[in-house]
């Protein structure tokens, strides 16, 4: 190696146009391609949302006959968690993690090509589903059987899918961890890293954890329904929920997959804008890695309503409330980080702030949520619906939005409209409210998740449900116009971008050269 | 770690897509399959030849750029860690099939035979069964069978596969000292114990469906048995297929005392084979 010289490894003539895109080993090339696929998947997934919102405008079956419904249900859910939030983190991760540490790339360049192009396919076997006979699945994301095993000529597209989705994961997981291990610029310590690489190197352990988990799982449910083993039937000395039992311990990590960036993210955007250094820095990277720890100790809280020994119980109820103490760091240290800070209200910190607001709640309604008796009356009720719709949607969400209005002027070199993007932002924070406030009611109330009808009793707060919801989805029409615009030109942005950025990704000019760090910064 | 060198960052490549199209087409068409179609295995046949071409391609592309000296340590640093951590990952695949054993065994039998707060389940549902270890659940699925005891043949497979971890050993501390003879010897005993372990496995499978009854269908102790030692069975017949690929290069004249990352990843996911191995010789035959 040490004989090549520089101009050996780079500049070997690019492929143009299209070509560049499918052979590129760049992290910015293959972060901006996971981040717009991850927009498209973000409106075909929303758009599966409202037509779920428009028959539930009104009590009684309106547009779609109740099949349709739960195909929505469970495509909605698989594209939002698969298609859009987690892409979008790792396309966040692959454009600033090198920036942030001092890399040139990502440390598995190729692989990281590859862990991308899979995704288009997987999500083309799952959304081909649409249109075999029989329709899509319509199990629940969850895929509990005996339901699932129902599903017609949709079933191994959802399995295969999903064993895509998780070799994906499972690669890109892989490379971010070796890159953060290995490729940070010289005098960059852990305990230096900007705290939103410290939460994708926590977030990439869970993947590696978590998601071959899920493959077994679904490999289980393949082979239960097409090889006649009887991983899941009683009648053959299996059980049912013992798919729950492997599907969860999978499932709750994966939850803290979806948040954990998005604490980065927060930790990133609200010290820049109150014009302070992050108050807490060591407790918010415990506080991260206690929440990824707890979250393989937890998972049966997801399934208390189905039968388990009191011991089991008293014990997922006792770790599950445990996740609150650091949460509660983190919050706290968020909050103490503005006071007395010289704030500024920007697009991104207007996001930031809503995030701690509204992700709180979600945080206090998994509280309720995770007390055993109290859930037996929860469970499956649009109770449950508002509380993942908080943590995820003004949660993971309103972080992935704010960390594209921080980071955009760096990727693109111009900045955004700030007028445009506070409008986003209001009418998001509103409509958002509007959609999953009151679904906190009528799931107290009694109302079950997943079916497209209701009593009358509910009616008003579904329709004020469902205008929130068409709201919201449209108020992202100006998020993608303000993305595409800026992308186009607009006010050049400088260096540093904002008055308050500290970090490596803010001394490489804007919009970041193609190849930044080619030589190790040196970081003091 | 020595940052006198420059970064290393490679150039594009069409071989992730190949990789991508390729597995689109094998999950299409074993879909397809599964669905009943016609056509679908002629698609999921191209899909996979498609995958192996991209294997071999990418492989030798990189066996390429590292024998022309392109990598420097920091590269090899990232291909260890990368192989680090993509067989924890496989660790965590084989975890949920241990899980779903060691479920069965441990609550699910019980319970469907009344234990704890079960009785009723038990009354209502299969009032006549009795738990037990093995077993084809409350409606005996695929009939009477007998299993494969840990005596006999699997304490010979233990044998033959932590005896292909010495071997394989012996061929590390080889290539270390330069001595390519012996590295070489060491491996082609690895790979003939390997092959020895797939066959004596192929034997227990056909004398298991012959003889004793002992199906993938036979209820959940034939799901645990099979989907384990097939899986490990699959993956033994990946280590044996890098370990001969290992063994050409070697008989190449590649790698030098210092640098043999493709060697010591092809060992680890040996040795991970193997350590699964003790795992299932434990957990599935013995106890």
């Amino acid at each position: 190696m040490s004989t090549a010289t520089h101009a050996d490894h780079h500049d070997h003539g690019h492929p143009t146009g299209f070509m560049r895109w499918l052979t590129t080993t760049n992290h910015k090339d293959i972060g901006t391609m996971y981040l717009v696929f991850s927009l498209v998947m973000f409106f075909v997934g929303g758009a599966m949302a409202l037509v779920i919102r428009a028959e539930l405008f009104q009590p009684g079956l309106q547009f779609v006959d109740p099949g349709f419904f739960n195909q929505m249900t469970t495509m909605h859910a698989l594209i939002m968690i698969f298609g859009a939030v987690m892409p979008a983190f790792v396309g966040l991760a692959n454009w600033m993690v090198p920036l942030q540490i001092g890399a040139p790339d990502m440390a598995l360049p190729r692989l990281n090509n590859w862990s991308f192009w899979i995704l288009p396919f997987a999500f083309s076997l799952l959304l081909l589903t649409l249109f075999l006979p029989g329709g899509a699945p319509a199990s629940g994301w969850t895929m509990y059987p005996p339901l699932v095993l129902q599903t017609g000529n949709a079933f191994p597209f959802l399995i295969f899918s999903i064993h895509l989705m998780g070799l994906s994961s499972i690669m890109g997981a892989i490379n971010i961890i070796v890159t953060i291990m290995n490729m940070r610029a010289p005098g960059m310590g852990l305990l230096k890293m900007p705290l939103f690489t410290w939460s994708w190197l926590i977030t990439a352990y869970l993947l590696i954890l978590v998601m071959p988990v899920l493959a077994g799982a679904v490999t289980m449910l393949l082979t239960d329904k097409y090889f006649g083993t009887a991983f899941f039937t009683a009648a053959g000395g299996g059980d049912p929920v013992m798919f729950q039992h492997i599907f969860w311990f999978f499932g709750h990590p994966e939850v803290y997959i979806m948040i954990l960036p998005a604490f980065g993210i927060i930790s990133e955007i609200i010290p820049t804008f109150a014009r302070k250094p992050l108050f807490g820095y060591s407790a918010m990277v415990y506080a991260t890695a206690s929440i990824a720890f707890l979250s393989f100790i937890v998972w049966a809280h997801h399934m208390f309503t189905v039968g388990m020994p009191l011991a089991g119980q008293l014990f997922f109820m006792f770790t599950t409330m445990l996740i609150a103490v650091p949460t509660g760091v983190k919050v706290f240290n968020w909050v103490a980080t503005m006071w007395r800070g010289a704030m500024t209200f920007e697009t991104p910190m207007l996001f930031a702030l809503a995030f701690v607001f509204l992700f709180t709640i979600g945080g206090f309604s998994g509280l309720m949520l995770a007390i055993v008796p109290a859930d037996l009356q929860y469970h499956d009720s649009y109770f449950v619906v508002a509380h993942f719709h908080y943590v995820l949607v003004p949660g993971a969400v309103f972080a992935i939005m704010a960390a594209v209005y921080y980071w955009l002027p760096k990727w693109t070199g111009n900045m955004y409209d700030e007028k445009m993007g506070k409008i986003h932002f209001w009418l998001s924070a509103i409509s958002v409210n509007l959609t999953f406030f009151p679904m906190h009611f009528v799931g107290l109330a009694g109302m079950p998740r997943r079916i497209p009808d209701y009593a009358t009793q509910f009616a008003e707060f579904n329709a004020i449900a469902t205008v929130g919801a068409f709201l919201f989805g449209f108020s992202q029409l100006m998020f993608a116009w303000n993305i595409y615009r800026c992308a186009k030109g607009g006010k050049k942005a400088t260096a540093e971008v904002w008055e308050g950025s500290h970090g490596l990704e803010w001394t490489v000019p804007s919009p970041a050269p193609h190849h930044t760090f080619d030589t190790p910064p040196v970081v003091k | 770690m020595d940052h006198s060198e420059r970064y290393y960052v490679p150039h594009g490549s069409y071989w992730p897509i190949v990789g991508a199209v390729g597995l689109f087409l094998m999950m299409l068409g074993v879909s397809a399959w599964l669905n009943g179609s016609s056509l679908a295995g002629w698609v999921a046949w191209i899909g996979i030849a498609v995958v192996l071409v991209m294997i071999v391609g990418w492989f030798a592309t990189v066996i390429d750029e590292s024998e022309a000296g392109m990598y420097n340590a920091q590269v090899d640093r990232s291909f260890r860690m990368g192989m680090t951590w993509f067989i924890i990952s496989e660790v965590m695949f084989f975890a949920a099939f241990f899980g779903a054993l060691f479920y069965a065994r441990q609550l699910a039998i019980p319970w469907l035979g009344g234990e704890g707060n079960n009785f009723f389940t038990h009354l209502l549902l299969y009032p006549g069964y009795e738990a037990a270890w093995p077993t084809g659940g409350p409606e005996a699925w695929g009939g009477d069978f007998r299993i494969m005891g840990a005596g006999g043949l699997p304490a010979i497979n233990t044998a033959i596969l932590l005896t292909s971890g010495v071997t394989i050993t012996i061929a590390h501390h080889a290539i270390k000292e330069g001595n390519r003879a012996l590295t070489s010897w060491g491996l082609f005993a690895t790979i003939v114990l390997g092959v020895v372990f797939l066959f004596l496995q192929a034997y227990e499978y056909v004398h298991a469906y012959q003889d004793l009854n002992l199906r993938l269908t036979s209820g959940i102790y034939g799901s645990t048995f099979f989907m384990l030692t097939g899986f490990h069975g699959m993956h033994v017949t990946l280590g044996v297929i890098m370990l001969i690929v290992i063994w050409i290069r070697v008989l190449k004249g590649h790698f030098t005392p210092r640098q043999h990352f493709g060697f010591e990843g092809v060992a680890w996911y040996w040795h991970f084979v193997d350590v699964v191995w003790l795992g299932l010789y434990i957990f599935v035959y013995w106890l």
